[in-house]
């Protein structure tokens, strides 16, 4: 094969160290997953029991059906727990290193920022923030091309819904200033 | 022939330069999620979704099909370049798709994989074209008892026959229709499962969910893994195109058997991976040189996607005449058309005439003009995989943060998203199944509603269940499809105990 042959050649510089050690196994999670579902299911077991679980004079009540999904989850996740301490593949199994948590919260976080910039600044310039943070500190992209890049997908984003499509889009000081 | 007639109809429709234009744009952004390592098929219909929310529902859904078509010609670029596989159901494809790149052959799998992706989906719609209006005149038929029985086969035999952990599909599939009961019961208009909240009043939009348990999760999942990509460029020239064409004839066989497998596996709810593997083992079992397979055979590409494509393709036709999805991207084009106002099942062939004939006249034309479009432009859809996916990314997160707006225009809906999308990445990471929690968020209200009914009409007697021939052989065969396993295992233990004379003898 000639090097011709390869044109494309895309390298991640941030990517997650090979070695880095496992925060947790899947038997955790899966067994920590399953005690949440079934704590889930005895909440909404409650509730539709409260709402009422049996039959009246016109039917079942409103809370039949889903009091019955409410007991089939909380079996299929008691037997999960089972299953979960039974499982030798996923004791071994990494659910995730360190190195990946870290790009995941690299993500996860701008995101969590970003919904709550999302309430106060509007969708538009907490979206600009977002790509130019993200392009920069995750990316270490160059900071023409992130500010270019989210300057653009910005105003193609409020184009397209607020003054194209006429979809009402959260919005904040700056489009007020503007009078939208 | 009344279905050539609607379908020439239909092409009257979908033949304006409003409507073409929008099938090319969903094409390219198809294709453009397509190529992009971690979305595809059903991520990127629900990220796009938004988009159209103001239009019609014909043009709107002729959009979102192609964003879907250019998603599953997108698949095999990376599949057969980068050895990448952007489905799952793509994994069959780099078996013999990427060493045939290696041995400079990627323009011969990339056209054979367009080529029979396309004859895949050209079964599948020919099948929808003439069966959808027979099994919806037949469905019209259906009271709810039957509705009830065939929503318990649809979730039975995903149960039954998925390849997951069965505890784990029974919990994504109770969970998704306990969230789809949350909000008011449209029965006694009741309150349920909202602990006071009054954003909980609406329920839990399942697009709201979709979005993040496949777009978030998704974003999440590829940045945990390293991005670095190596692979061939390609460029098709129309010489190798119609080399491999001159060879079809050759491979009818194979692409007859994987578009009944795909066509059958995508009417139930199969699934497009269960189809790609299935007809590239069954090319391969029948093959007379089955040691070539894996070493880069053009048929090892031939078989995958043409079955994963007709399966794809064929999952909307349940959603048509039934209004059952038959996947997890059927299920988000169904929610959409919730969305525009239209029911799903058989009414929509009376009520909406035009809507669905444009829809299947958009299938044959958004798959020729696809299969034109990916044929030409293979070099530029696959340099997208330069774009660094740290700037592509934020955009998708700020696209599904739009579309969860959009839906009900709450900022609560927003932060739902981001919950789902965290509900998403643990659950793909600890192996619960997604695409039956999403089938049970979308059809478990109509569910309960057919149940509910039922069970007024039979004054609450489960026999209702088994009160006619139509009604009992589906609930009958949706117990079977439950316990599936169970009696495969006994069949074959009984097989194994009964001596070999015994066996001579019967």
């Amino acid at each position: 094969m000639s090097n011709a042959e390869l044109e494309i050649d895309v390298d991640d510089p941030t990517a997650p160290e090979e070695d880095s050690p496992a925060v947790t196994n899947s038997r955790t999670v899966d067994v920590a997953v399953s005690l949440l579902l079934l704590a889930l299911a005895a909440v909404l077991a409650w509730d539709n029991w409260r709402t009422g679980a049996s039959w009246d004079s016109t039917g079942p009540e409103p809370g039949y059906f889903p009091f019955y999904l409410s007991v089939i989850l909380g079996g299929a996740s008691l037997y999960g727990i089972g299953a979960a301490f039974l499982s030798n593949k996923e004791a071994v199994e990494t659910f995730v290193t360190r190195a990946q948590l870290r790009r995941v919260m690299a993500v996860f976080l701008p995101t969590l920022l970003f919904c709550v910039a999302m309430q106060v600044l509007g969708i538009y310039v907490a979206s600009f923030l977002l790509i130019v943070g993200f392009m920069r500190i995750v990316g270490k992209i160059a900071l023409w091309k992130s500010l270019l890049t989210a300057f653009l997908f910005s105003a193609v984003m409020f184009v397209t819904f607020d003054l194209v499509f006429d979809v009402i889009m959260p919005k904040g000081p700056l489009e007020a200033a503007f009078g939208y | 022939m009344e279905a050539l007639g609607l379908l020439l109809h239909g092409f009257a429709v979908l033949l304006t330069w409003k409507t073409l234009a929008l099938m090319m744009v969903g094409l390219v952004l198809g294709v453009f999620v397509g190529v992009l390592p971690g979305l595809g098929g059903p991520n990127g219909v629900a990220i796009l979704l938004p988009l159209t929310f103001s239009m019609d529902p014909t043009s709107a859904i002729v959009m979102l099909s192609c964003i879907y078509w250019g998603a599953l010609f997108g698949g095999a670029i990376t599949s057969i370049l980068f050895n990448i596989p952007g489905e799952a159901w793509s994994v069959a494809t780099t078996f013999d798709g990427y060493p045939m790149a290696q041995q400079g052959k990627a323009a011969e799998a990339l056209t054979a994989a367009f080529t029979s992706s396309f004859i895949g989906s050209l079964v599948a719609v020919l099948l929808i074209t003439f069966l959808a209006p027979w099994i919806s005149s037949f469905a019209l038929k259906f009271g709810p008892p039957e509705f009830f029985a065939v929503y318990l086969l649809t979730f039975c035999s995903f149960v039954g026959l998925g390849r997951e952990d069965k505890h784990k599909t029974v919990v994504a599939m109770s969970l998704g229709l306990l969230l789809a009961g949350v909000g008011m019961d449209t029965v006694s208009g009741q309150l349920r499962m909202t602990f006071g909240s009054t954003d909980l009043l609406r329920g839990i939009n399942f697009l709201v969910a979709v979005i993040g348990l496949f777009g978030i999760s998704e974003i999440l999942l590829t940045m945990e893994e390293r991005l670095a990509l190596r692979g061939h460029a390609a460029s098709i020239s129309l010489r190798t195109v119609l080399a491999v064409w001159k060879d079809l004839p050759k491979y009818w066989m194979t692409l007859l058997r994987s578009s009944v497998i795909g066509c059958w596996l995508g009417i139930t709810p199969g699934g497009a991976i269960a189809a790609s593997f299935m007809g590239y083992n069954l090319a391969k079992r029948f093959s007379k040189d089955p040691d070539s397979f894996g070493k880069g055979r053009i048929e090892g590409v031939f078989a995958p996607e043409t079955a994963a494509h007709a399966s794809g393709t064929a999952a909307l036709l349940p959603m048509l005449a039934l209004g059952i999805p038959g996947s997890g991207t059927a299920a988000i084009l169904l929610g959409g058309l919730m969305v525009w106002g239209l029911n799903p099942g058989p009414l929509l062939f009376v009520e909406h005439k035009d809507f669905v004939w444009g829809l299947i006249a958009s299938m044959y034309l958004g798959n020729v003009v696809g299969l034109v479009l990916v044929l030409s432009t293979v070099p530029i859809f696959a340099s997208i995989l330069r774009v660094p996916f740290a700037a592509v990314a934020p955009m998708i997160v700020v696209s599904c943060a739009i579309g969860a707006y959009a839906i009900q225009n709450a900022m609560f809906d927003v932060w739902l998203m981001l919950g789902f999308g965290v509900v998403g990445y643990v659950f793909k990471k600890i192996k619960i199944p997604l695409a039956p929690f999403t089938l049970a968020l979308v059809l478990g209200s109509r569910a309960e509603d057919a149940f509910r009914q039922s069970m007024i009409i039979s004054g609450g007697n489960m026999k209702v269940f088994w009160a006619n021939g139509l009604v009992g052989t589906i609930t009958t065969l949706a117990i079977l499809l439950l316990f599936w396993p169970l009696i495969d295992r006994l069949v074959a233990s009984f097989g194994k105990s009964v001596p070999p004379a015994a066996k001579a003898e019967a």
